[in-house]
């Protein structure tokens, strides 16, 4: 079956897509705050019906929640749960080994792809800007198989090196998660607003892989703080298609999440 | 026979949250939060509080805005729906709350030494990453057994926790359903426990399902009745998320003049549960009642 495209969708509508592609049929999810719910959401009612959601309050889902929610904690997200669990539950299954895949946002991001949510400016000077923490974010970015990140693309938050890792990428790159003790993982895609940023196998420095529709490579360098690698083989980011965004629109029918603006 | 610890909860603050206290709050995180104890907190002008919890969604952000906090030990402190708090991020960047920086699994493998009755429990995440850097109660070791890297988590041990639950006796035995975070961990590292009810019922309710007990009354230092304790949070067979509560406070914490008006109407003009329904009002309460029930299949645990 050819799927066709949409023509009119947000850029948040793209990024939802995006993230519900890189959900397999038969992953452990753990799914995080905002657009991962949404991403779930899509991913579960079109090609991953056998994907498991896992949310750090204490929910494991083996099915779409039965109406819309805006937070993990709606109580349509625990109707007919596979299970309702204590977080240290769910934090076991992550810390064996046993979580494909995990989404989290920042405000800061670098080049190696840790994470900054806690402060911005320097923690042993005057602080300029506190944010809220880490929440699981941590705890995903350290023991999760792999992390997708999800942000807004802007200089300011594309930075060469973060203020403050909250959640660990690949630190100075290379082996360094081996070297620091972290089991397994790392970020494996950063979905922006412009593009898919993806990490060298061997330096694990971030890599712009595709640009999305009517944005140009240039655009996306000028948007990142440090020189931007491009992939020799860069390709543009598919649209949705028809049939995610009528799902998705389901799941978001105010826009709350994925308007413009 | 045990003793019975009902109380107003006017009293139970009164009692167990002392200046000074390090208190466990929102341990279920974004469900059942109990915002009738900390806004009577608020209101009792309590002094120098260490609040403990993993997320806290804005309840800490409250407290905080009332002056009653020194210092935070906690994995994320915000509006869930919106992102950041205005008050926490005033405190800190004016130097004026000391935070300890957990993640989600920091803060729960804390509380769950305490309720080993051990000094520390050892993880596998935050390695490489600055929460080393913000949190004295991280440190590196290496595993005796495999020679691996692993954190070291330091026990925290609340003076009290405090739960908002569906059902309670007036003995403190309280049952609770849905998402629990860490309130187990919580519940059992802490000295007293506070429990906030939507119901008070017979024993016999709560015997009839020891499954569902989530901390027995043996160990809780006062139970108080407050139906919509934990509104604008969710509690599970009772009433919805308010967003709208959560997206307004958004706005109307942005100054501490906008925070001040805000807790003028919400918190200090509120002298009982009544006064708080009825600011609420039947409207907003009918909108966000639970509307499809969804009963549990009977369990026998007969013999």
């Amino acid at each position: 079956m050819a799927i066709k495209p949409a023509k009119d969708y947000t850029a948040a509508e793209l990024m939802v897509s995006a993230a519900a592609r890189e959900i397999s049929d038969g992953d452990v999810v753990f799914v995080g705050m905002r657009l991962p719910l949404l991403g779930f959401q899509l991913a579960k009612s079109t090609h991953a019906p056998n994907a498991i959601g896992v949310y750090e309050l204490g929910i494991v889902r083996e099915t779409a929640a039965p109406e819309p929610i805006l937070t993990m904690g709606d109580l349509p997200n625990l109707y007919h749960a596979q299970w309702l669990a204590d977080t240290a539950d769910l934090m076991g299954l992550l810390q064996q080994g046993l979580v494909d895949l995990s989404f989290i946002g920042g405000a800061q991001v670098d080049r190696y792809g840790n994470l900054n949510t806690s402060y911005i400016g320097d923690v042993d000077g005057p602080i300029q800007t506190r944010l809220p923490g880490s929440g699981g974010a941590c705890d995903l970015a350290s023991l999760a198989k792999r992390h997708i990140i999800i942000m807004t693309h802007q200089k300011r938050r594309f930075v060469p090196r973060v203020d403050y890792i909250t959640s660990p990428g690949y630190g100075d790159g290379y082996d360094w998660r081996q070297r620091v003790g972290l089991p397994r993982g790392g970020p494996s895609t950063v979905i922006t607003t412009l593009g898919l940023l993806r990490f060298d196998p061997e330096s694990k420095e971030m890599v712009l892989a595709s640009v999305h529709p009517g944005v140009t490579a240039e655009e996306v360098r000028a948007n990142t703080g440090w020189p931007l690698k491009t992939a020799d083989d860069l390709t543009e980011t598919p649209a949705p298609a028809e049939e995610e965004l009528r799902a998705l629109r389901q799941f978001d029918p105010q826009g709350f999440w994925t308007s413009d603006g | 026979m045990s003793d019975v610890k009902f109380s107003s909860l006017e009293d139970a603050v009164s009692r167990f949250v002392p200046d000074g206290s390090a208190v466990a709050l929102g341990t279920a995180q974004e469900t059942l939060i109990p915002f009738a104890a900390g806004h009577e907190i608020m209101r009792q002008k309590k002094r120098n509080l260490t609040l403990i919890g993993p997320i806290s969604d804005i309840l800490f952000d409250q407290i905080i805005g009332a002056g009653c906090v020194a210092r935070i030990r906690a994995a994320w402190v915000g509006n869930v729906i919106t992102g950041s708090s205005y008050n926490f991020r005033r405190a800190v960047e004016a130097g004026d709350v000391e935070m300890e920086d957990h993640s989600n699994l920091t803060v729960s493998m804390a509380l769950r030494a305490g309720a080993m009755g051990i000094s520390f429990m050892p993880a596998r995440t935050a390695l490489g990453s600055d929460l080393f850097r913000t949190n004295g109660s991280l440190k590196t070791i290496t595993c005796p057994f495999t020679g691996d890297t692993l954190t070291a988590v330091a026990a925290i041990k609340p003076d009290v926790t405090i739960i908002h639950v569906q059902r309670a006796d007036a003995y403190g035995n309280a049952h609770s359903w849905g998402n629990l975070g860490i309130t187990r961990e919580a519940c059992l590292a802490s000295r007293h426990i506070i429990v906030t009810a939507e119901e008070i019922v017979s024993p016999e309710v709560i015997r009839s399902d020891p499954n569902r007990v989530v901390i027995p009354g043996f160990k809780v230092s006062a139970v108080a009745h407050a139906p919509w304790g934990a509104h604008p949070s969710p509690v599970p067979g009772y009433y919805n998320r308010d967003h709208d509560a959560f997206i307004a406070y958004q706005r109307d914490s942005k100054t501490p003049e906008a925070f001040d008006r805000w807790k003028a109407n919400w918190v200090d003009a509120v002298r009982s549960n009544g006064e708080y329904l009825n600011l609420l009002g039947e409207k907003k309460m009918a909108e966000l009642a639970v509307k499809y029930h969804a009963l549990t299949e009977v369990a026998d645990y007969g013999y």
